[in-house]
């Protein structure tokens, strides 16, 4: 099974209230995910010369303070940083690499669950309810957020193996279905550098997509690729740092729905989980169709 | 009128109520408000009654039914109606995947779009669909009659046995043992009559008509190249 949601505004009317939107949208779907819930929130940007980066630590009570005065002295520049539960956000006056070196010099265990401008992860093991909860999701402010609530098939049910999983700077993708050539895939990607932190079919998706990038595909055509190269079934949702695009498989039959109104776009993989959003009575709704994909991104 | 809030009351409560009317009806017409999205909306009835639900319902609305008169004013989910023995289903807006799926009887009229796999393995059920169909619609379909006025997709009709297709726009591909067939005189009568009985206006003469071939009915080696 397995739910996504996403909810992409349009304009900054409800930039505010975007978690407070949101939540109940990912609370519908526990039916379809209950042993693990996530989600990537974009917002509160970092400007030119910065990267944001949200990282996690098997230590529950890691003292990221040290970690971010360590780091801010190996990288000689300026870090500020914010704590949400087991989750801190660092933003650091430096680029992508550079960061990620440093911080695998630091600490080898320290897990980055997201890197870009925008983006932040965050996810856990648990019912969806808990989950938003615990990092006070509702509370959140930012121009778009996508969600999954799991339902394991084909890895086991840890942290690592929830969603979203990152693909790239400021970018993710939330996966509903299964894919059937991902350990061949897996391979070839590893010898193609791709890195994967576990056996989830999910996160070769993922891969896929940062590897096509990487190689200069635009989304638009990583995702003609991916259609072409990713067997099984699947319903995307992918989030950039601008914006919003969901694609299905060819047989579809993981289910989505999409609505549309001028304040928004929200994509869920039913539609229960749209019905508390501002003015879906008069929503434009509709099935995407098999083998199609669509994007929304802002100007 | 009896009317049933499903911000107020479960799916569960109102299917109870409506399963009660096949020993004693009380009512005969019902409203459903706030369906939103609810699977299993009025499934499993039987009694001559109607069904009104105003708003969007999710999977499985309407399966199973027999001899009631259900109206969806708004989208469905995934499978409805299906099942169906008798009675009529409409949907006012799109309907999702399989819709009629299995069902044996009746008359299901989808005043949108339908989804992938309309009508699979359909048993005796007359499907009217006024916008267009999804790929692989009709798939093993065994008895009845689809009905489409729009375009349908890939793979229509595959492993068709004798279900009567009738098509006003493109078909995007034909599924194994699928043809098109004559239009012939008792075609026109028997489509007319459905495009009637759906309160859907259209010419019979624009359509065409497609069905088996009847080569797969038995597998012969000779026609392995078609499965």
């Amino acid at each position: 099974m397995c739910g996504i949601v996403g909810l992409y505004l349009k304009n900054d009317k409800f930039e505010n209230s975007l978690g407070e939107l949101f939540e109940p949208m990912l609370i519908s779907m526990t039916d379809r995910g209950p042993d693990s819930a996530g989600f990537a929130i974009y917002g509160d940007e970092v400007g030119e010369g910065w990267v944001k980066l949200t990282l996690r630590h098997p230590d529950e009570d890691y003292r990221w303070e040290e970690l971010s005065d360590n780091l801010s002295a190996s990288l000689g520049c300026e870090i500020k940083w914010m704590q949400n539960a087991n989750v801190v956000v660092l933003k650091i006056n430096t680029n992508e690499s550079s960061a990620r070196r440093a911080l695998a010099e630091l600490d080898s265990d320290v897990l980055i669950l997201s890197a870009g401008s925008s983006i932040e992860i965050l996810k856990e093991v648990g019912l969806p309810e808990n989950i938003a909860s615990k990092f006070n999701l509702s509370g959140m402010k930012g121009s778009h957020i996508i969600g999954h609530t799991r339902m394991a098939t084909e890895s086991a049910v840890t942290m690592e193996g929830s969603h979203p999983f990152s693909t790239g700077s400021d970018l993710c993708l939330v996966h509903n279905g299964s894919l059937s050539n991902h350990n061949r895939l897996r391979d070839t990607l590893k010898r193609e550098g791709i890195t994967f932190e576990t056996e989830n079919d999910s996160e070769v998706a993922a891969g896929y997509l940062t590897w096509r990038l990487n190689q200069g595909d635009s989304l638009k055509v990583a995702l003609e690729n991916a259609l072409k190269d990713l067997d099984g079934f699947f319903t995307f949702t992918i989030g950039t740092k601008d914006g919003f695009a969901v694609m299905r498989d060819p047989i579809a039959c993981k289910p989505a729905v999409l609505a549309e109104t001028d304040d928004y776009v929200a994509m869920a993989s039913e539609y229960q989980a749209l019905v508390s959003l501002p003015g879906i009575e008069n929503a434009k709704v509709w099935e995407p169709e098999p083998a199609t994909f669509y994007v929304w991104e802002r100007k | 009128m009896m009317t049933v809030d499903l911000a107020a009351q479960s799916v569960r409560d109102l299917n109870k109520a409506l399963h009660e009317c096949k020993e004693n009806i009380t009512e005969k017409e019902w409203v459903v408000t706030n369906p939103k999205g609810n699977h299993n909306i009025a499934v499993g009835l039987d009694a001559e009654i109607s069904v009104d639900i105003h708003g969007h319902a999710g999977y499985f609305c309407a399966g199973m039914n027999k001899t009631a008169n259900v109206t969806v004013h708004g989208n469905v989910g995934q499978g409805v109606a299906e099942n169906m023995m008798s009675g009529v289903v409409r949907v006012k807006g799109d309907a999702s995947q399989a819709a009629g799926a299995t069902a044996q009887g009746g008359l299901l009229v989808i005043e949108g779009n339908a989804g992938a796999r309309c009508g699979i393995s359909m048993k005796g059920v007359d499907i009217v669909v006024k916008g267009s169909i999804g790929h692989m619609s009709c798939f093993m379909g065994q008895s009845g009659s689809l009905v489409v006025c729009g375009d349908a997709g890939e793979a229509l009709g595959d492993s068709l046995y004798e279900v009567h297709i009738y098509v006003k726009g493109s078909v995007k591909s034909l599924g194994a043992d699928c043809i098109e067939k004559d239009m012939r005189s008792e075609h026109i009568a028997e489509l007319k009559g459905l495009l009637e009985k759906a309160g859907v206006d259209e010419n019979p003469l624009d359509f065409k008509r497609y069905g088996s071939a009847r080569q797969l009915y038995t597998f012969k080696v000779d026609n392995a190249s078609a499965y």
